[in-house]
Parts: C-alpha cells; sequence; structure tokens
C-alpha cells in the first residue's frame, strides 16, 4: 500500500455554504476532494494560487507538496508518485505546459492517471503573463510527439472549475490517462459565490486494482473495454514501466502486432467511449438558425449574448463543450444540419473553427470572432456579429 | 564461485522476454548491474520494496532485466520520476541508475537540486566518457582533447567531475568505484543504499566500442586494465601529491556527511497535523 490514503473524515471545505472565491481556489479544493494527495509544481502566472494552497493543505490530509526545479521535473514526479499509489496532479501556464510535454507523451504511453490544470495566458513564448487567452487548445490536442488520444476538458465558472477538476481525477483514474483542465487567467482569478456539494455526493472513481496474482498480472492487459486495472509499486507485482513502445506486460517490443495492438489501445480507450466523454451544455438550440460555438470563458460572453439576440427575434442558440477533447463531433454534426450560421467566439485566431470546418459537409456559413488582445471578448461582440451576419 | 554468483544473479533476473541484453560483448555495464543486484542481495532488501529508475541511454537498460519496481523514463528525467515515487511511497529503497549523458547534460539540473534537497535516493551515474547508445558523441565526461564522433578534432570543452558535481551539490554520501574492482563496487553500493540521504556513486566503466574506438583505446580488456592501473584508493591518495595524482582517479568512499534528510522532515509536518487532530478529537471526546 501506498503511504499516502485518503481520508475523508476531515473537512476540506464547508459543504453547502456559499462562499466568496477564485477559480484557483475552487481547483485547489476539487483536486483535494478527489483524493489528489500529491502536487509537484514551478510557479507560474497565473497558476500559482492553486500551488499556495496546496501546499497549505495538502500536509494536512497526509499528502505531499513539491517544488520542483521546472515543470519538466513537476510534471515527473506526478507520474512517479501515481506510479508509486497516489492521485496527482500540477498545475501551470502555457509556457510550462509547453516544457511539460515531453513526460505527457510519457504518462499517455505508460497509461500514467495524472491531472494537468493549465491557466491558459496570452502566448506564444512568455506572451501576456496576466492576461487571458485561449491558444493552448490545439497543443492540449497535439502537444505532444506521437500518436494520442488525450482528454481535455474546458470549465468556464468557478463552479465548474471545482467540479470538472473533480471529473479530471475520475476521467484519468478510469481510462489511465493524463487529462489536462484548461482554465484560463479570467476563470483563475475572477471570484464568484460558490456553494460546494457534500463530499459524499461527489461521484470519485479509482482504477481498480488487479484481481489475479503477481505471476498472472499484465500492467497493459488489452481489456474488452480497452481500460486496464492497476497495480501500483510497491505491492508486490513489480511490473515495468517504459517510454518505449511494449507489448501487454510492460516489456519493449519490436513485434509488429504488438505495436500495433499497443497504439490502437491508446486510440480505443478513449475513442470507443465517446458516449461518456461528451459533456456538452446546450441552450436554445432547439429552432435556432445561428449556432455560437463557445467554450471556458467565452462561452459566458456567448451566453449573455445569446439572451439579449433572443429577445430582439434572433433565433440562437449556444453549444458549450466542457470536454473538448474528444471533440463531440456526434452533437456539433447533428447541429449542423439545422443551422446555416456558426459563429465561434474565441481568445485565439482560430483553432477550434477548424474542428467544426472539418464537420462541414454542405454550404454552410462558419466565420469565427477572434480577439487576442488579453481581453475577453464581450457579449456586445457577439451581438454584432449576430447583426452584422444578418443583415 | 561462480555458481553462487550466478544465483544471486538469477533471483533477480527476469527471465521473461528480456534477454539477450542490449549490451556490446565486454562492457562494463553489466558488472555494474551484477554489482548493484548483489549489494541488494546482502542487504536483504525485499524484492517488492526496491524501486530502480533509469532514463535513456545504454545504461538505462538496466531496469529491465532486473525484477524490482522498475520504471524506465524520458531522457535525463529519472531522478525527477524517482522523487515522485519516492515521496508517493516512502517505503521503497528507490536506486536511480543511468549514464553520463543523461544524468549530466540533460538530467544536470535534476541531478544537482536532488542533492540538494538531500531527498533519500541512491543514484549511481555510470560513467563511460561518452553517449553510447547514439554512436560516439562526447558527454560532460568526455576529457579534454579526447575524441568523440561529434569532436572530430579533439574535446574543446571542459569536463565535469562527477562526484565533485555530487559533493558540491549537497550529496550527503559520495563513491566512486569502477567495474574492475566489483567486489568493492558491491560494497560501495551497499552503504550508497544504506546511507539516509541522497547517495551518489559514480561508476568508472568501459565503452570500447565507441570511446576505445576513437581514441584508439584497444579492446576491453585493455581499457578495464587502465581502470586497475589508474584507480588509487582514497586511503593512498591521502597520502599521495598533487602531482603524483595527475592522470589518476580516487575510488572508495569520498565523502559522507549526515543532514536532514527530505521525506523525512516532510512526514514531520504530516505528524504535527495528526497529533493536533488527535488532540482535538480527545478534547471533543471528553
Amino acid at each position: 500500500m501506498a503511504e499516502i490514503e485518503t481520508k475523508p473524515k476531515k473537512t476540506i471545505y464547508k459543504e453547502n455554504i456559499p462562499r466568496l472565491m477564485q477559480g484557483n481556489e475552487a481547483c485547489a479544493l476539487g483536486a483535494l476532494a478527489a483524493g489528489c494527495r500529491f502536487f509537484a509544481g514551478y510557479p507560474i502566472t497565473p497558476s500559482t494560487e492553486i500551488a499556495e494552497i496546496l501546499s497549505r493543505q495538502l500536509p494536512r490530509f497526509g499528502g505531499k507538496f513539491i517544488q520542483m526545479e521546472d515543470e519538466i521535473a513537476s510534471i515527473a514526479a506526478v507520474i512517479g508518485a501515481s506510479i508509486a499509489g497516489a492521485k496527482a496532479m500540477t498545475s501551470t501556464s502555457g509556457p510550462g505546459y509547453s516544457l511539460m510535454q515531453e513526460n505527457l507523451g510519457y504518462a499517455y504511453m505508460a497509461e500514467v492517471p495524472c491531472v494537468i490544470v493549465n491557466v491558459m495566458r496570452g502566448g506564444p513564448s512568455t506572451g501576456l503573463p496576466t492576461k487571458v487567452a485561449q491558444g493552448d487548445v490545439m497543443q492540449s490536442k497535439w502537444g505532444t510527439h506521437g500518436d494520442y488520444f488525450p482528454i481535455v476538458i474546458v470549465p468556464s465558472s468557478v463552479k465548474e472549475c471545482f467540479d470538472y477538476t473533480v471529473k479530471a481525477f475520475s476521467l484519468s483514474e478510469e481510462y489511465r490517462i493524463p487529462v489536462t483542465v484548461l482554465s484560463d487567467e479570467v476563470l483563475g482569478h475572477m471570484r464568484e459565490i460558490v456553494k460546494l456539494p457534500p463530499q459524499e455526493e461527489l461521484n470519485i472513481v479509482t482504477v481498480p486494482k488487479p484481481y489475479e496474482p503477481p505471476e498472472w498480472y499484465k500492467h497493459f492487459e488489452i481489456t474488452p473495454d480497452f481500460r486496464s486495472p492497476m497495480a501500483s509499486f510497491g505491492e508486490g507485482y513489480r511490473f515495468h514501466l517504459t517510454g518505449l513502445t511494449h507489448d501487454e506486460y510492460g516489456f519493449p517490443t519490436s513485434s509488429r502486432t504488438e505495436i500495433v495492438r499497443k497504439l490502437e489501445k491508446l486510440r480505443l480507450k478513449t475513442m470507443r467511449h465517446l458516449d461518456e466523454l461528451t459533456d456538452v451544455r446546450i441552450e436554445m438550440m432547439d429552432d435556432a438558425h445561428i449556432m455560437i460555438f463557445a467554450y471556458g470563458s467565452t462561452a459566458r460572453a456567448a451566453r449573455h449574448a445569446i439572451r439579449i439576440a433572443r429577445k430582439k427575434r434572433f433565433k440562437v442558440g449556444l453549444i458549450q463543450p466542457r470536454i473538448i477533447w474528444p471533440f463531440p463531433d456526434q452533437i456539433v454534426r447533428e447541429y449542423l444540419e439545422q443551422v446555416d450560421l456558426v459563429i465561434v467566439p474565441e481568445l485565439n485566431q482560430g483553432q477550434i473553427i477548424r474542428e467544426i470546418k472539418r464537420l462541414r459537409y454542405r454550404h454552410l456559413k462558419i466565420i469565427g470572432l477572434n480577439r487576442f488582445d488579453g481581453e475577453l471578448i464581450t457579449p456586445q461582440q457577439i451581438l454584432d456579429k449576430i447583426k452584422e451576419e444578418r443583415h | 564461485m561462480a555458481e553462487q554468483v550466478s544465483n544471486v544473479t538469477h533471483k533477480y533476473l527476469r527471465p521473461k522476454k528480456t534477454f539477450p541484453n542490449v549490451w556490446c560483448p565486454g562492457c562494463g555495464i553489466g558488472i555494474a548491474m551484477g554489482a548493484l543486484i548483489r549489494a541488494i542481495d546482502t542487504l536483504n532488501l525485499n524484492k517488492n520494496e526496491v524501486s530502480v529508475v533509469s532514463g535513456i541511454g545504454c545504461t538505462a537498460r538496466i531496469p529491465v532485466y532486473l525484477d524490482f519496481n522498475t520504471l524506465h523514463t524520458t531522457h535525463g528525467r529519472a531522478i525527477a520520476f524517482a522523487t515522485g515515487v519516492k515521496l508517493a511511497n516512502p517505503k521503497l529503497n528507490v536506486i536511480v541508475i543511468s549514464g553520463d549523458g543523461d544524468l549530466l547534460a540533460i538530467g544536470g539540473n535534476h541531478f544537482i537540486h536532488a542533492a540538494r534537497r538531500n531527498i533519500d535516493i541512491t543514484c549511481i551515474l555510470v560513467n563511460n566518457y561518452i553517449y553510447g547508445m547514439t554512436g560516439g558523441q562526447y558527454s560532460p565526461t568526455t576529457p579534454f582533447a579526447k575524441n568523440a564522433s561529434t569532436a572530430p578534432y579533439g574535446m574543446v570543452e571542459q569536463s565535469f567531475d562527477p562526484s565533485d558535481l555530487a559533493k558540491s551539490s549537497g550529496a550527503t554520501f559520495v563513491a566512486r568505484g569502477t567495474v574492475y574492482h566489483a567486489s568493492q563496487l558491491s560494497r560501495l553500493m551497499n552503504q550508497a543504499i544504506s546511507h539516509n540521504g541522497f547517495s551518489f556513486v559514480e561508476v568508472i566503466s568501459n565503452c570500447h566500442t565507441q570511446y576505445g574506438r576513437l581514441n584508439r583505446e584497444g579492446s576491453a580488456v585493455k581499457m578495464i586494465q587502465w581502470q586497475k592501473e589508474c584507480a588509487v584508493s582514497s586511503s593512498t591518495a591521502a597520502k599521495m601529491t598533487k602531482e603524483d595524482l595527475e592522470g589518476k582517479f580516487v575510488t572508495g568512499k569520498l565523502h559522507e556527511v549526515f543532514r536532514p534528510e527530505y521525506v523525512n522532515e516532510y512526514q514531520k509536518i504530516i505528524d504535527r497535523f495528526n497529533e493536533e487532530d488527535e488532540k482535538e478529537e480527545q478534547l471533543q471526546e471528553s
């Protein structure tokens, strides 16, 4: 057994009592509630509050916090801790997320559960450390080298920062995969009144332990649903982990069949479960002719905008994905049949719009509303765009 | 004797799918692996409580053959992974074994910071003065003026002394051995694993395939003979002048001090909270 154990008796937060809190704080509390007992990180604006809160709270719950020498080491320590049996996470922003890509690839390959919160800021490079952007959407999908199928979550409110950090841990354990939470500078620092649910109502998943004896155990067993049980270091299973392409036992392989089986497993374990991995909020789409596709803090402005637009008799609705990778193809495709205009507001020069264009099968206007000056898109900008297109 | 040795070795090897090994005939890495196995055997450690972590390179292929909790990580990051493993499960004896390029070039930052932290990890560096797996490029330990495939006109950079670096970064146990002195090497590894804190063992090894060929140093046997001739034990070295030590290297235990160990110190914080909680519970009960 790992030394670090979840101690649910102690109160992590006051349940059902409205409180003013920051998105970053909600992430930290969500992690603790999900059973996170290890954090390794490196200071970076605008994510540092998560590290600061967890450095105070983790030892109270028997957990460990460590500030590593850089982000490369941080994610490495997180993966190491996860292999040794702790639910583990790190938080960072764009530049740190780039540094983490190498070992994130390792975690995809070695199927190690862990959670990464990326509080997005303006980029590329050092960019705009204190300003908001949504520039890492494609990095979160394609960031590391090779062929893999990530799970990425985009919350849009302080409450969702809490809920979806809990969910990130559950998905990460269930699928044995690193899960990225793409928060952003506005969400991270914005304060909202939040009422956190009782801890026993949270849906917390922990990866199942193997039931077979050690000599029968395959760390990467290919099961019918492609999700394998997981033993931890120190439990008597003595398995081998490597970033090299490996067989079901974890030993390096150059057999063509085994290579294909391994890489297909990486795809199928997420792509065979698209139903479970679709989390989309749909608003006023029933009779809509205009679809706004928005995520993260941009979705807040979009929600406000469609309410005003409806009053002005524009038939407009909102699709807001909370799990952005894998992309919700099915739902978007359904609504593309019904609408004749899609507006995609994003705090970048057009990233997720490519996915919607990929799904277009007939003539249909798909336009971006892009802002990348470090400020949020306002509801008025979205309204103006609707009016401009309809006149 | 030979039978005894192989009995011990076989107890700790994985027969399944991993042999034959990747190393060239005559390579010193196998001897370093044997020394590690014997050190663990003498300490009588539970196999389930040993974790061997490595990076990338020839030496980093060691874990796959060993029947422990083994972790073959990304290039240079072994110590960072090991830090997470050790913190999450302090019962594990965590041993990092990797090469000079892996631990000192790409992993140099992790190396000095783990030493500074004094986390209870044993770090074994097999120093063959070159990048073997990728074809003989110069490493941070390639001596000045020696040849490498990327230093065709001789090495123009200065090199690291890994043991000095470990000591000045804060490692609390530092030793150096060679693959020629295999039983001494095993003893040094034994002491390093027993030491509570960041312990470091530098293993002088031979890469006749790359380094030996590029520098005309001869066969594996000749290179291992060079180790025998140039090694000076730390007790003898203490009586020698600086001039006498020119071109030689000191072996044995080089440095040992005791400083608070990182995982223990962190545990004290957790214990303090646990005590407070117990007191609170007692108060509530009474």
